[in-house]
């Protein structure tokens, strides 16, 4: 069915945007961040509440989404989560486990626990029906904005200065750093990035995903199974992984309801076994 | 141990649980109610409503019964079973209350009925809607609803309403299960055909595949179960798939169109026919006072099915409390038993043989009401009177 | 040569805190009576804690997925009990007989790759299994929870204990079993396996340059610590009569890590000390606050990391320089 296809791709691609922060930081600093999926709920809410209490048009909340958390990684990477580079990977998890703790708590007592809901401007809504192709225009959307946001990230790396600053970082912080690149200042930048990538996925998916305080714990194994399998050496790997778990899920439980949740799990460890880095991963650089 | 010793421990345990029969004579300090809530979780929202209407009832009636206080001890269970049984324990062994109240989902009620009958304690379920909960223990009343209950009505009015072909739609759990069957049953015995049984799961659900075959198979209607809080995110995507203009009807049990988000999910709620035992809409003097009060006591926040039920709860207890002038036991239980009263939502009753609830079940569509500020409320338009649980009804 | 083994032996001699520990565990079975169901709680929770610290303090093996055991033993004893025979001695047996099995079964999957790789191996497992409870709900009750167990009397050289409301025969029961299992732990962890064991966890590569097998030596420690984790899961159905899906959840593996890490990890009682503060703390803060519960333990949690794990159990090391 080519409609279940394309909304696994317009899933895959949700997913890819929402992972790739948590790729970069994990390939880049070495820290396993399990809060990643808070970023995404907080960029998630600014548009809920930007749209909801304050009238603001949907397109003109996703700039406004990705800034906003984008700020809030600026602001907690230097204050906290720089301290913890070295730490042994056991108290990274503690760490971001007590930020998701605080973040679904925090949202919770602030905003309330119900779904948040917003509505879609006209235009968004509803579906073209090609021939035998159903394509819900808010999904095509998805995919066009997420697809340009990868060949943009792509272009950047490969074509910027701060592209090549990141990767020589990403293969080795110590030379870089002899090197004589600010490695601080990139680490800050892209963990703002990657966190502001989140928060537009999160404002994005709001529609499609839901959102409500416990969105972090639900999505999270989503995010982490993109990043294991995909790898965190190239950008192409999480966006091949987010494209396969998309697929996998949606076509998973259309033909094969019974098996369901267990298609995922079952995928994802039998690729873990027999690519343990990961099914993209470069050879060598190992972590 | 010595046979004189273990012959003493026993007869110290069986003088404990024989004790709480006849506490009530002996008591002249305060009567203690247990309230075992899921106030952290997944269902923390049903534990703020049902909290929430608790805390009305004992305003608008005080605290006194037969010249004693009475007090509610809160408890988070976090809806996590062997949780809800340790408080439970505890609350019955430790604070020696009369009577243990709450239990959010199946599986808490079902850990904690064996207790109740082990202390002959009433159990009062004020959320918790599968039918052989009852039957877990002579000492559980009900006050809630039954999912039969529901879907029984909804199959039956599908099928009297020119609806032949049906799909279902629920979450992959018991709860589902259970309105999976239920539908079926009735809808075939009105002659209707079910062309196919479809399920999502129940954490991170994404509709897109079910309702692909929703659209492949075209049936005349869809009937959706689905915990409350998923409703919002079903019906956006049922219309981006243009199915509410393709012809196919969605009936659901009111689980999907719950009053506590319902004034958020926006135009997509319009028009969805569902069944359903209380609407915040009912149009009768005392839900009017009780929806009034309670939004003025809570912020404008709606009250739902969980807080009429949590609100009957106490209306149960401490009618029987009055009656027994303040003991526990198995006196208690019977005083429960046969209450028939005027809820916010209706008529009720209190069946003496099965201790659950009898209620009507209220066919209604979801509609704006201009006089209750242009908000989204389920409106009824068709009742089917005194519904038994269908789950026991054999 | 003797100075080395000597040593060692000296480091596996009996301290005074352990003789004490053991002491207070024993009275508080004695003078706490109207709390045994509380600390019942708390001695299973220890139990399945010092079960992680060995694949997490001892070899390093970073799980998000132990629940799966403690689930798989809970659900064994509790059908066990209900299909076969309620003798709670025999339950406990086939608890840990069948968490070891999954143990030694999924101790393959840990083998390779990195701190994320495992990390994601263990939650698929605890997810799969979760999954399947809630499926074959014919045999587990599903959703509902697997309900119905009635144990029978706890048979000892004493007498036939039934277990009652109160919890004490519960807690005295979890009491031995903890006991037990501790001792063997204790046993493992001071012997040459376990100091190998925490050269593997060290240093993987180097350990296995001098000759080490590391991944017999992984297989066997992830099979003992399953084995007990199952255990306690098999404690938790048993005291508690039935079995829910629960067991399997995220949020039981992702506690019983934060119980052993306040408890501090590598020294095999931090489990039982981690589990006493961390219900203890849930309990007055519940009461005080039930619905921002985890809003102060993430608090803490970050707190925590950022001062330096090691300074919860040193106290006297908060004022130093470090």
């Amino acid at each position: 069915m080519l409609t279940l296809l394309f909304d696994g791709i317009a899933y895959g691609m949700l997913l890819f945007v929402l992972a790739v922060g948590l790729a970069v930081t994990l390939g880049l600093m070495n820290f396993i961040n399990l809060a990643h999926g808070a970023f995404a709920m907080a960029g998630g809410y600014i548009t809920v509440l930007l749209m909801n209490r304050l009238g603001v048009p949907f397109l003109a909340t996703l700039p406004l989404a990705f800034l906003g958390t984008a700020l809030i990684g600026a602001l907690l990477e230097p204050l906290l989560y720089r301290r913890l580079y070295g730490k042994p990977h056991l108290d990274q998890v503690l760490f971001s486990i007590g930020i998701v703790f605080m973040a679904v708590t925090g949202v919770d007592f602030i905003i309330g626990s119900t779904q948040q809901n917003i509505t879609l401007p006209a235009w968004l809504q509803g579906r073209f029906d090609i021939s035998w192709i159903g394509i819900g225009k808010y999904r095509l959307f998805i995919i066009v904005v997420c697809a340009a946001l990868a060949i943009g990230l792509q272009w950047m790396l490969a074509n910027t200065r701060f592209g090549s600053q990141l990767r020589a970082s990403v293969d080795d912080p110590r030379v870089a750093g002899g090197l004589g690149l600010n490695v601080n200042r990139i680490f800050l930048l892209t963990f703002a990035v990657g966190s502001g990538l989140a928060g537009l996925g999160g404002a994005l998916g709001a529609e499609i995903l839901g959102l409500d305080p416990s969105f972090p714990l639900k999505f999270m194994i989503y995010f982490l199974i993109v990043v294991s399998v995909g790898g965190t050496t190239t950008l192409t790997g999480p966006l091949l992984a987010a494209l396969l778990l998309g697929i996998a899920d949606v076509a998973g439980k259309y033909y094969v309801p019974k098996l369901g949740a267990f298609i995922v799990y079952t995928l994802m460890i039998v690729i873990l076994l027999l690519r343990p880095q990961g099914l993209f991963a470069r050879a060598g650089g190992g972590k | 141990m010595t046979n004189s010793k273990r012959f003493l421990l026993k007869a110290a345990l069986g003088s404990v649980i024989a004790g709480h029969a006849v506490l009530g004579l002996a008591q002249t300090g305060p009567i203690k109610i247990g309230l075992i809530l899921p106030m952290t979780g997944q269902s923390a929202s049903t534990g703020r409503q049902i909290d929430a209407a608790v805390k009305l009832w004992m305003a608008q009636n005080g605290n006194k019964i037969a010249g004693r206080t009475v007090e509610v001890i809160l408890k988070d269970d976090g809806a996590v079973p062997d949780a809800t049984k340790r408080i439970a324990q505890e609350l019955i062994v430790n604070d020696k209350v009369a009577v243990i109240a709450g239990f959010g989902i199946t599986p808490t009620a079902l850990a904690t009925a064996p207790l109740a009958t082990q202390s002959k304690t009433p159990l009062v379920v004020m959320a918790a809607a599968t039918s052989s909960i009852t039957e877990a223990s002579p000492y559980i009343v009900r006050t809630s609803f039954t999912l039969p209950q529901a879907t029984v009505a909804i199959a039956d009015w599908a099928a009297k309403n020119k609806i032949k072909k049906a799909v279902t739609l629920v979450a992959d759990y018991g709860p589902g299960f259970d309105a999976e069957k239920f539908f079926d049953s009735q809808f075939r015995l009105d002659g209707g055909q079910i062309l196919d049984k479809l399920r999502t799961p129940l954490k991170a659900p994404d509709f897109a595949p079910v309702l692909q075959r929703v659209i492949d198979t075209k049936p005349d209607a869809l009937f959706v179960f689905l915990p409350s809080g998923q409703g919002a995110a079903f019906m956006k995507q049922f219309a981006e798939r243009g199915l509410d203009k393709s012809g196919v009807k969605l009936i659901a049990t009111g689980d999907v169109t719950d009053d506590d988000q319902l004034a958020d999910m926006g135009d997509v709620a319009l028009g969805v026919v569902n069944s359903h035992h209380y609407s915040a809409a009912h149009p009768s003097a005392t839900n009017k006072k009780f929806v009034e009060a309670f939004q003025a006591a809570n912020k404008g926040m709606r009250p739902n099915f969980m807080a009429v039920g949590g609100y009957d709860g106490m209306r149960v207890i401490y009618k029987a409390l009055e009656t027994t002038k303040g003991a526990g036991g198995e006196a208690l239980l019977n005083a429960m038993k046969g209450q028939i009263f005027e809820s916010p939502r209706g008529p009720v009753l209190i069946d003496g043989q099965t201790r659950d609830i009898v209620q009507d079940i209220y066919i209604r569509k979801v509609e704006r009401v201009p006089a209750m500020g242009n908000g989204l409320y389920n409106v009824e338009f068709d009742v089917i009177k005194a519904v038994k649980d269908p789950g026991k009804a054999k | 040569m003797k100075a080395v083994a000597q040593a060692l032996r000296a480091h596996a001699r009996w301290r005074w805190w352990e003789f004490a520990l053991l002491a207070v565990l024993l009275l508080s079975w004695l003078l706490l009576p109207g709390q045994s169901l509380l600390l019942n709680e708390i001695a299973i929770l220890a139990l399945f804690a010092v079960s992680l610290d060995l694949i997490l303090g001892y070899a390093g093996i970073v799980s998000l997925g132990h629940a799966a055991f403690f689930g798989i033993g809970s659900y064994a004893a509790a059908l066990f009990a209900k299909l076969v025979m309620p003798d709670p001695w025999v339950g406990m047996v086939v608890a840990i007989a069948v968490a070891a099995v999954l143990g030694a079964l999924c101790s393959v999957l840990i083998l390779r790759g990195s701190d994320l790789t495992r990390l994601m191996v263990t939650l698929g497992v605890a997810s799969i299994l979760y999954e399947l409870a809630n499926k074959l709900d014919w045999l587990t009750g599903g959703a509902d929870g697997l309900q119905g167990v009635v144990m029978g009397p706890l048979r000892t050289p004493f007498g036939a204990f039934e277990f009652d409301l109160g919890g004490r025969t519960a807690y005295a029961y979890t009491l031995l079993v903890l006991i037990i299992c501790v001792l063997v732990a204790r046993r493992l962890v001071h012997s040459p396996f376990g100091t190998s064991l925490q050269a593997l966890r060290d240093n993987r590569l180097r350990a296995a340059s001098i000759g080490l097998s590391v991944n017999a030596r992984l297989v066997v420690v992830y099979t003992v610590a399953a084995a007990i984790a199952g255990a306690a899961g098999g404690l938790l159905a048993q005291t508690t009569g039935f079995a829910s899906l629960d067991v399997f959840d995220f949020h039981r593996s992702a506690e019983v890590m934060l119980v052993l890490v306040i408890g501090g990890t590598g020294y095999l009682y931090g489990g039982i000390f981690g589990a006493i503060v961390f219900k203890l703390l849930h309990d007055l803060i519940s009461a005080w606050t039930p619905q921002y519960w985890n809003f102060w333990l993430g608090l803490f949690l970050v707190i925590l990391v950022l001062v330096g794990r090691e300074k919860l159990t040193r106290p006297w090391t908060w004022w130093k320089k470090s």
